[in-house]
């Protein structure tokens, strides 16, 4: 078997083997305030493949997601206490360089975020900040990235205009190639496709599962079928704990918990 | 207490309470509109007061010649290029402090102690009287340097000007969704960097008319300007030593008896009147410019 509950889960062991393992948490403890919303969380997310946070509101999958890059540390009164490896190195420790981290680390937010400046200038934004590319090179990376994020043939023809004037779909299809256009190793998805309509999410769901081909992704979803068409690796939390983590079809059919069982066939949450 | 009405019967209304509901709605209405018509009307005598008075007194003369002396024929060149170059300059130091001020207010500040003084004390700086910032400013700049300069009255205008625009960046920077700077940080920027290229632009037209109002309100004042730059009877581009400007040539000639020098104010009113107007203008159709380019 597989699927373990999360107290006896050790992130060196299932589901995934330890020379695949491209970010660890290990005992991972968060706190707004003094409010506990994670609770000794472990788990491993796999190089090149998609791992998906399920679980119903407040259960602390974004909080952990927010954790990955350490986005809550703008805010102060939040923090995390623990461990998370990330190829061996613990970014939680004093040392790290959180705009260096970041830059390694991609992230789509639930509503599109475009900056109020051009669509080439969206997608160029975060590489400007630590390549200094020529024009020609600049233009292909642009390309490059609106290509992998499905966006390219539709703006191509208005790369200079604001990327305001886009769809809902298209822009957050725009953030994702600002995101990829830095090449990081990791994206985290947090729900990137709940403010979007059914269309532009499959769409959305097509480029995820080819991004995975040279990014190790995270997804943050509300949408157990999307979880269950583009995951590897599904994480059921409830109440701030991992309940359940395991290769998806295996949790989705064989879950290993009752409460996993009853948040996927509908009974709560 | 009205019963729920049984399925298929029309609920029973009490025709007297009806009737008392209307009256009241009726009574609030027309007092509303009262009130404003009135407000409406004091609006409409200044204007028109301002308007007949002032119209006869402008011509090209007023923006060419310089304030006479009483009899003789006169502008107001002076005054207005004073006013022109006093709040040009305190637009500029006052938009520098009061954008950096508000910026940190919205984005660092948060709910720490300090950020809350500052905060409580921008609120008392934005309602206190201007005649105490021109004597402020008159022991700051005016005493010890023994003579009135426009620099000090630019001063006193910034001053005047600051606590509108620390608010209204603030205010505007804070509206701006979390998620547009987590984007920018998780892209790799530090804070400051996503603020300037990121933030600063998408509040820019909420940033652009709290400038602007700041504008309206410091182009009139008067209080401040008596302690500072007083007024000067020569065309002048020199802030270093008393400068003419519309607000105390107003105030001076409006009181004086000749009739000329009266003429004089009233076109000079009209003109302020005019150019806040016109700023006013300038500032709504900015607010509402739409978003996508």
């Amino acid at each position: 078997m597989n699927t373990m509950k999360a107290e006896n889960l050790d992130v060196s062991i299932a589901p995934i083997q330890a020379d695949q393992v491209k970010i660890a948490v290990k005992n991972l403890d968060f706190y707004y305030d003094k409010t506990r919303t994670l609770k000794s969380v472990s788990a491993s997310f796999a190089r090149h493949r998609v791992t998906a946070l399920i679980g119903p509101s407040g259960c602390g999958k974004s909080t952990l997601l927010r954790t990955l890059n350490r986005m809550y540390a703008l805010y102060p009164g939040q923090r995390a206490e623990g461990e998370i490896l990330m190829d061996g190195e613990n970014i939680l420790g004093p040392k790290t360089d959180l705009a260096r981290l970041r830059s390694r680390i991609g992230m789509v937010f639930q509503k599109p975020t475009p900056f109020p400046m051009s669509i080439y200038d969206n997608v160029a934004f975060g590489v400007r900040l630590y390549e200094n590319l020529s024009h020609a090179d600049m233009d292909a990376r642009v390309e490059e990235a609106l290509r992998k994020a499905a966006l390219w043939d539709e703006v191509k023809d208005k790369l200079r205009t604001s990327g305001l004037g886009l769809s809902g779909g298209q822009q957050q299809r725009l953030c994702v190639a600002r995101g990829v256009a830095v090449r990081p190793e990791v994206l985290l998805l947090d729900e990137p496709t709940s403010a979007l309509d059914p269309i532009s999410s499959a769409r959305l769901e097509e480029t995820v599962s080819q991004l995975k081909a040279d990014h190790t992704i995270v997804i943050v979803t509300h949408n157990l079928g999307q979880a269950a068409r583009i995951s590897d690796y599904t994480g059921f939390m409830y109440l701030g704990e991992l309940v359940e983590y395991g290769p998806t079809d295996q949790v989705f059919t064989r879950p290993a918990t009752p409460r996993t069982s009853d948040y996927i066939t509908g009974r709560f949450g | 207490m009205t019963a729920t009405p049984a399925p298929g019967k029309p609920p029973t209304v009490s025709t007297a309470r009806l009737l008392r509901r209307t009256a009241a709605n009726v009574a609030f209405k027309v007092f509303c509109i009262t009130v404003t018509v009135v407000a409406l009307l004091a609006l409409a005598a200044i204007l028109w007061s301002l308007l007949s008075q002032g119209l006869g007194g402008l011509n090209l003369e007023v923006f060419t010649k310089s304030t006479p002396a009483p009899g003789s024929a006169g502008g107001l060149a002076n005054a207005i290029t004073g006013s022109i170059l006093m709040c040009l300059l305190a637009m500029v130091l006052a938009s520098v402090v009061g954008v950096l001020a508000g910026t940190w207010l919205a984005e660092y500040a948060g709910k720490s102690r300090y950020g809350s003084v500052v905060r409580f004390l921008n609120d008392v700086l934005l309602s206190a009287p201007s005649i105490l910032v021109g004597l402020f400013v008159y022991e700051l700049l005016v005493a010890p340097f023994k003579g009135f300069s426009g620099f000090a009255g630019a001063v006193a205008l910034a001053l005047l000007a600051v606590p509108v625009i620390t608010r209204t960046t603030e205010d505007t920077l804070s509206l701006q969704p979390a998620t547009l700077r987590e984007a920018g940080v998780a892209l790799g920027a530090p804070l400051s960097f996503i603020i300037r290229t990121v933030l600063w632009r998408s509040a820019q037209s909420g940033m652009l008319t709290g400038g602007l109002l700041a504008f309206a309100r410091i182009s009139g004042e008067t209080a401040p300007l008596l302690f500072t730059a007083l007024n000067n009877q020569f065309f002048s581009l020199d802030l270093s030593h008393a400068t003419a400007n519309l607000p105390v040539v107003i105030f001076q000639f409006a009181l004086s008896a000749y009739d000329d020098w009266r003429r004089l104010a009233w076109a000079g009113a009209l003109l302020i009147a005019a150019a806040v107007l016109g700023v006013t203008v300038l500032a709504r159709a900015i607010a509402k410019e739409p978003r996508r380019s």
